[in-house]
């Protein structure tokens, strides 16, 4: 058991302006299920992308088993016996589960053995798939678990994980989690970066802990609190969002017989949906990414549009409306997607504020944009949402992730909307500054705004919303007081039971 | 050029000599070439601004050759029909009436476009075809010289003073069209800088769900850019006819349409950049013609010339942003 499989000693990287990792050692011991935990840009995927072969360190040796270790490539890191399942999965949707773990392997054998294979591999580790389906109609569980199969399938000695459980649901985890057992049964060790720390106390026999690209502890994930966890991963103590009871004031936003055919081939249709939201109110939206949400968001945001009355404000019909129209009475909205959609990733902080800016304040009566007001509002954007840039002429793909997610949920709420609309809010973002967003999302509630929380992760609406319902093949269930609810209730309504529920309460 | 293909170092910087500097300081040359080159940039440089905007936006705006001629038979049609009154209107008319042409050809592709999302390359590079046979058309009917004993070609526009094209300063080269270019490049930087629009043209190129997002509506995007390098286009064609060239004849076009998409990506996309690619090409049109006259080279060795700019451009951007990598990772 105490064999030692991976051992890092003193690995460094820099990047101009940043040390990503500095002298970090660490081991991993063969059958270990090993955390590695930091808060976002703290250099957890620099580190992972030097074992993997992507980057080579600057300084520091890497021992797999008892040889020199020090792959130029991805290829030759594999060959090693390493493999790596990506937090965004590598699939091409148009072809099918078989097609697609043949492109990644470097030898594929004949697609009738491989679909055997794959049909031995996913029963064995109790991860059903049919080789025959297109990933395109697959949830995102069964992606991940194409992913995994595919690494598998190369019978590797360490298998990384990043971020396996965002996009799964509690039921999924389960299974992953009986998967990640059985592998480390075998010997097989497995790195596993989250920022959940509950799930890491659940599963993993090791931690490490980077800060600011340098170690800064290890500990027994069993035998300490997450909040001491967390405690070593940002270097001091921060607080769970607080909620005041809030009192409802008068019905704010009302969508009713919303139904929308959706032209993405593998996008999902939205079909009558009906719910309302009152001012303070914080409705949450849970279920899968990819079971309407993306549809319900542009709906809303006015992307899509929808005949007059089926979105109303105040009972003012605004179907209709383009997206700046409806910034204009007060509504906005902030989609899932960071890059390329909430924001565009070449051009500068500044002009991506310009995005959702349009009052007279911006932009004169000429069209002249008012530059010097606009650096201004992105000023304050980036110190009231404490946005790490080294400055406001920055690329918006330069920022990690967590930072651009700051940035983007800053610029729509510090323009205080009467309705809010978020999807993932906190999706990719290290557990600090999730707390903040949400933090600061009842801050806007109390200040008599009406939001709507479209998010998969469940402890995030058990926080923060006082209404729930569910999402799920572009159905919505009925709305619950979020009190009401128990996680076995939580699980009925992901899955698209409403009846139990109904005679119970009639929220 | 052929010279460094052969090894030939003394003959290739002849050549190179001959092309890009001789126009500008040899005595022979100088005289006749220094205003050429802004007869001949002048056109070029107003097209590549107006593609520029498209192509900032992703609208591929291939056809201005058309455009080009379609303003050019719209502004010599007014001038043609109001011969041989004198009036100080009819020229500002001819303008309108030119971009006004270049406007209506783009705005072809721009809609086909936006009601049945046709492609608008092959549209507008169609359309180039179109217009080359109505160009053939009216200079043999409809605008031809009535007092040309029947030979194809329309009146000479110089001999018309209300609707002639004149230089602004003498043995310059520089007429109003050049003037215009000037200010378009002025226009557009500052579109580009300061602007809502060019703001807009922008994001709807980088991001185009970004764009969508930001409330900017990409039909009107698409119409806004097409008809602007249309409008361009037109009035290019239109300073064309009504200055050096004069008349309406069925060679018209020289192809500065597609020389202007060479140009409009030599300077970047970017309007000073344009101006000095403008320039630059020119310079290749004017030394070419002192090559072809002194080396016997044939006409389209200095197309190649171009077109050899363009592909090491487009190489260098390649290279500049992949590497090559060997096989089997």
């Amino acid at each position: 058991m105490a064999e030692v499989l991976l051992q890092m000693d003193g690995i460094s990287k820099s990047f101009p302006g940043v040390k990503a990792n500095d002298k970090v050692s660490f081991q991993i011991n063969s059958g270990e299920i090993h955390a590695l935990l930091g808060e976002n840009g703290a250099g957890k995927s620099t580190l992972v992308k030097m074992i993997y072969g992507l980057m080579q360190p600057d300084s520091g040796s890497m021992k797999l088993g008892s040889e020199n270790f020090r792959p130029s490539e991805p290829s030759k890191a594999r060959q090693s016996g390493i493999a790596m399942v990506f937090q965004h999965f590598s699939l091409f949707d148009a072809l099918n589960v078989a097609e697609n773990i043949a492109l990644g392997m470097e030898n594929p054998p004949k697609m009738s053995d491989l679909s055997e294979k794959i049909e031995t591999v996913s029963k064995s580790y109790g991860l059903p798939l049919d080789p025959k389906r297109l990933v395109g109609q697959l949830s995102a569980g069964e992606r991940q678990r194409v992913e995994i199969i595919r690494c598998l399938l190369q019978n590797p000695k360490l298998l990384i994980m990043d971020e396996p459980t965002s996009v799964l649901t509690p039921n999924e985890v389960k299974t992953l989690f009986e998967t990640l057992l059985r592998l480390k049964e075998e010997g097989k060790s497995i790195l596993y970066i989250s920022h959940k720390l509950e799930e890491i106390r659940e599963i993993c026999d090791f931690a490490t802990i980077l800060r600011n690209g340098e170690k800064v502890g290890s500990c027994i994930p069993r035998d300490t609190s997450a909040k001491q966890i967390g405690e070593m991963m940002v270097g001091k103590s921060f607080s769970s969002p607080s909620r005041k009871t809030r009192v409802f004031g008068e019905e704010l936003l009302k969508v009713s017989n919303l139904s929308i055919r959706t032209k993405d081939f593998f996008g999902t249709s939205l079909s009558d949906i009906n719910f309302s939201v009152r001012v303070g109110e914080i409705f949450g939206i849970g279920g899968v990414a990819g079971n309407g949400q993306d549809e319900l968001l542009s709906a809303l945001s006015g992307e899509e549009k929808t005949s007059p009355s089926t979105i109303k404000i105040f009972n003012q019909p605004i179907g209709k409306l383009a997206p700046d129209e409806r910034r204009a009475i007060g509504m906005r909205a902030a989609p899932e997607e960071r890059l390329g959609h909430a924001a565009a990733p070449a051009m500068t902080l500044i002009e991506n504020t310009l995005i959702t800016s349009h009052s007279e304040d911006v932009i004169d009566q000429w069209g002249i944009i008012k530059f010097d007001n606009v650096k201004e509002k992105t000023r304050n954007i980036v110190s009231e949402f404490d946005v790490r840039t080294p400055t406001l002429d920055n690329a918006a793909a330069s920022l990690s992730g967590g930072n651009l997610q700051k940035f983007v949920i800053g610029r729509e709420i510090l323009q205080r909307p009467r309705v809010f609309v978020v999807n993932q809010p906190t999706w990719g973002v290290d557990a600090a500054a999730a707390a903040f967003i949400r933090q600061s999302i009842l801050n806007l509630a109390s200040n008599d705004s009406a939001v709507v929380v479209i998010s998969q992760d469940l402890d995030e609406l058990f926080e923060i919303c006082d209404t729930f319902s569910v999402l799920t093949n572009g159905r919505m269930s009925k709305s619950h007081d979020i009190r009401s609810l128990s996680s076995e209730d939580v699980g009925l309504l992901m899955g698209g039971s409403d009846l139990d529920l109904k005679n119970r309460d009639k929220a | 050029m052929f010279g460094l293909l052969l090894g030939d170092f003394s003959s290739a910087f002849g050549a190179i000599k001959l092309i890009f500097w001789d126009p500008l300081f040899d005595e022979n040359f100088a005289s006749y070439a220094r205003p050429q080159l802004l007869v001949k940039a002048g056109p070029i440089i107003l097209i590549a601004i107006g593609l520029s905007i498209g192509f900032k936006a992703g609208i591929w705006n291939i056809g201005a050759e058309g455009q080009y001629i379609l303003g050019a038979i719209f502004g010599a049609s007014v001038a043609l029909s109001l011969y041989p009154q004198e009036s100080i209107l009819i020229f500002p008319a001819m303008i309108l009436a030119g971009a006004l042409g270049g406007f209506i050809w783009a705005l072809i592709p721009a809609l086909l476009k936006v009601y049945f999302k046709t492609n608008e390359i092959l549209v507008s590079l169609m359309l180039v075809y179109v217009a080359e046979n109505i160009l053939a058309s009216v200079s043999q009917g409809l605008l031809r010289n009535p007092e040309g004993m029947g030979l194809p070609g329309s009146r000479n526009l110089k001999d018309y003073p209300s609707a002639h094209n004149s230089e602004i300063l003498v043995n310059s080269g520089m007429h109003w069209g050049v003037l215009t270019a000037f200010l378009a490049v002025i226009l557009a930087y500052f579109l580009f800088l300061k602007h809502q629009k060019g703001y807009e043209i922008r994001i709807a190129g980088e991001a185009p769900k970004a764009a969508y997002f930001a409330g900017i509506n990409p039909s009107k995007t698409i119409i806004f850019c097409m008809g602007m390098s249309g409008l361009l286009a037109g009035m290019a064609g239109l300073f064309e006819v009504a200055g050096p060239s004069g008349q309406i004849t069925m060679s018209f076009n020289s192809g500065y349409g597609f020389t202007a998409i060479i140009v409009a990506f030599l300077g970047r996309l970017n309007p000073l950049g344009i101006l000095l690619a403008g320039l630059l090409m020119a310079l290749t049109y004017i030394g070419g013609e002192i090559a072809q006259l002194m080396l016997g080279l044939p006409g389209a060795s200095i197309q190649l010339l171009q077109g050899m700019l363009l592909f090491f451009l487009l190489a260098t951007d390649i290279f500049t942003n992949y590497r090559f990598k060997s096989k089997g990772s």
